[in-house]
């Protein structure tokens, strides 16, 4: 009998331990393993999803990739698991992933009751609606009645919604979980719209059997600010994210580019010295190599480079640079000193 | 007379120790798997709290009466995005209950005309219902519904382009419309006969068992049932003057307004989940009839009853023993599969508790709720399932 009640007693011990050994830090956990395990959409092209020879592509992987760059100096350490809407907070809450960058938009209820903290808005973006061109609409006013694609578990349901009611139009929803059937649906015409955030639905439209046959029609019914994500918890973790994707957008301030980078080394600008660990400190500020923000532009780029070669005008989805170019050009990408 | 024991008897232990008692032990293991139990789970609920504290979530069901603030495309009650998330849940439950009690009904029906046919001494009959088995039972159910939906996507025309086969039947990529009588006072009262007709029925079927148990006479319970189902809301119909106004479908802006609308969702689900679960009663049907002996028909044959008489009296009752329990299984899978309707945009239970759990972020009350929900559709099923099954357990004389 006594054995048996020491056995009772150590398999309850080891599983408290097992309860209360929860690994202490995201960054600890994170060199621990030696990667990083990054959420991404895997269906949306350019923003995040593998190609032909199943290497990720896309906005949102870029960034995971600078996110691996400076803790890691390599790039490649990133782990990408493909995620639904559904999913998303919740493998970010559960620790399932360390880093959210699947164009999720920041929100006020996101950051407090899911517990989470977005970084640097990393896409500036807005709901849309896209339309077949015979139909003959110009204005999205003139839906009323329309049967209207949704993804599912997503703001886009809810702007939809909120987009009829204030102006008195009904609308009919089809929610399809998986974006590539949703689109499907679309294109052979169950619905008369399509809504997304914008840059989706041109990602969808790229597409279609025939892309020109589809219009997106001018009106935004929301902002969208699109950022990466880390839970509550680790604070140098989350510096560390935000600051991977502000060194990106720095760096396309600074003039640095992955093909110049090199000789910016030598440059006499204590700015740019500052930024490329020339000068140290910043590294050692964030807990980094001070190589962190050089081997980010090095080996994924500065954040204009990153947008033409994923969404940019000379790529399938023809998206202008808009909100999305630096404040200097009149749009709203804009880094704080790095010093 | 002495109540002593003889000494040897007496020497012996009273009781043996408790381990050796079989009894004891049991109820010892009992408590010991009671306190296992009860132990974890109040290491998951404390640890699952703790963490969520930890994250700063936030839980409990606060959040059914806010408004939910998304539209849903059909549903059997008045619903508007203004409505609380409590209502939504609602709707996607009644969506549920709808899809899955017709579709049990149709599942049935069409699983034992299959089974039937499988067993025909016609060759091709046969060996078609033993085709249709064979495939249907062994294609996935999440393709065959991709399939059917995207049959009802691809091959119809767009609203503008609408088949009109007859006046008042729309056929489009909307789905099927059609027009319905307007609602008229009448109807109600309609209704409320025809249940009335329904109940009455139960009673003189009763008495006509009973005056058969006593007289030997029969009487033509269903025959009349029928006519008087029938017959009294048609003479309610015409002592309201036969109000014949119809309300017809009629294509304006973008879709058909008026009449009734059945969704390419709610077909492609209803299709595909009767399909592919029928496949599997029809071989139920199939047993449960090669089960009543041989003998048991002959003799049947041999005291005059008709073939009518033959499978009500004889078949049917031993037959269904058997069919009873793994039919209340297929019943449930059809219930379980209905899920799969988020994959073709049916606004099912789980489809609108997904959405919720989006806006929310309330995961694990969501979650919670699914699970409950089914469960008491499920043990509602079973529960009527087993009564059934008692009533018609062979009576032993």
């Amino acid at each position: 009998m006594k054995l048996v009640k020491v056995i009772a007693v150590a398999i309850c011990m080891t599983m408290l331990m097992v309860g209360f050994a929860n690994a202490g830090k995201d960054l600890d956990s994170v060199k621990k393993k030696g990667y990083i395990q990054a959420g991404v959409n895997g269906g949306v092209f350019g923003f995040g999803m593998p190609d032909e020879k199943g290497v990720w592509k896309g906005l949102d992987v870029d960034t995971a990739r600078a996110i691996a760059a400076a803790i890691f100096g390599d790039a490649d350490k990133v782990k990408y698991i493909p995620l639904t809407a559904q999913q998303r907070f919740t493998a970010l809450q559960s620790g399932e992933i360390d880093v959210l960058t699947r164009n999720a938009t920041r929100t006020l209820s996101r950051e407090t009751q899911l517990g989470l903290n977005f970084v640097q808005v990393n896409y500036y973006d807005g709901q849309g609606f896209m339309v077949p061109k015979n139909l003959g609409v110009k204005s999205a006013k003139e839906l009323d009645g329309a049967t209207v694609c949704v993804l599912p578990g997503t703001t886009t349901e809810q702007n939809a919604a909120d987009f009829f009611r204030t102006n008195n139009m009904k609308m009919n929803p089809v929610v399809i979980e998986s974006t590539s059937e949703l689109a499907k649906t679309f294109f052979a015409g169950r619905c008369d719209v399509l809504t997304s955030d914008a840059s989706q639905l041109a990602a969808s439209r790229s597409i279609a059997p025939k892309p020109s046959d589809y219009i997106i029609l001018p009106e935004r019914i929301s902002k969208e600010p699109l950022a990466p994500a880390v839970r509550h918890g680790d604070d140098q973790f989350f510096d560390i994210v935000n600051f991977s994707v502000l060194a990106m957008i720095n760096a396309e301030e600074l003039g640095i580019t992955s093909k110049n980078v090199d000789e910016m080394l030598k440059s006499k600008n204590p700015k740019i010295q500052r930024f490329l660990g020339v000068i140290e400190g910043n590294g050692k500020a964030l807990g980094l190599d001070e190589k962190w923000a050089y081997n980010i532009v090095k080996q994924v780029g500065n954040y204009g480079e990153v947008f033409e070669r994923n969404v940019g005008v000379n790529t399938k989805l023809g998206l202008e640079r808009g909100l999305n170019a630096l404040w200097t050009e009149g749009g709203l990408m804009y880094s704080p000193p790095f010093k | 007379m002495s109540n002593k024991l003889p000494p040897d008897i007496a020497q012996m232990p009273s009781k043996p120790p408790f381990w050796r008692d079989a009894e004891k032990r049991a109820i010892a293991f009992q408590v010991v798997a009671l306190l296992v139990v009860a132990f974890v789970s109040y290491y998951l609920y404390s640890n699952t709290q703790a963490n969520l504290e930890r994250q700063s979530i936030a839980t409990g069901f606060g959040f059914l009466d806010k408004e939910a603030s998304f539209e849903i495309g059909e549903s059997l009650i008045e619903y508007s995005a203004a409505d609380t998330y409590l209502r939504a849940l609602l709707v996607g439950a009644l969506n549920t209950v709808k899809v899955s009690f017709i579709g049990i009904t149709l599942m049935i029906i069409l699983g034992t005309l299959i089974g039937v046919a499988r067993l025909s001494s016609n060759w091709l009959i046969s060996k078609l219902a033993a085709s249709y088995i064979e495939v249907m039972q062994n294609i996935p159910v999440l393709l065959q519904l991709f399939f059917w939906y995207a049959i009802f996507y691809e091959s119809f025309p767009p609203p503008r382009q609408a088949l009109n086969p007859f006046d008042g039947l729309f056929l489009c990529n909307r789905g099927v419309i059609f027009g319905v009588p307007e609602t008229h006072a009448a109807h109600a009262v309609m209704g409320w006969a025809f249940l009335a007709v329904l109940i009455g029925s139960v009673f003189l079927s009763r008495w006509a068992h009973k005056r058969q148990d006593l007289t030997g006479k029969a009487f033509p319970t269903l025959r009349i049932t029928a006519l008087a189902a029938i017959g009294v809301p048609l003479l309610i119909w015409l002592a309201y003057g036969a109000p014949t106004a119809m309300d017809v479908p009629a294509l304006s802006g973008f879709n058909f307004r008026g009449g009734v609308t059945v969704s390419p969702e709610f077909s492609a689900l209803l299709l595909g989940l009767v399909i592919y679960t029928s496949a599997f009663v029809a071989e139920i049907v199939r047993a449960g009839i090669q089960s009543v002996g041989k003998g048991q028909i002959e003799a049947a044959m041999a005291i005059g009853l008709k073939p009518g008489q033959r499978l009500h009296l004889v078949v049917l009752p031993q037959a269904l023993r058997v069919i009873i329990p793994p039919l209340t299984s297929q019943m449930l899978n059809l219930l379980k599969n209905s899920s799969l309707a988020i994959a073709i945009g049916y606004a099912d239970f789980v489809a609108v508790t997904n959405t919720m759990i989006n806006q929310t972020g309330q995961a694990i009350e969501g979650v919670a709720l699914i699970m409950l929900v089914f469960l008491f559709f499920s043990l509602s099923t079973s529960l009527f399932m087993n009564w059934y099954n008692k009533k018609m357990k062979l009576v032993e004389r």
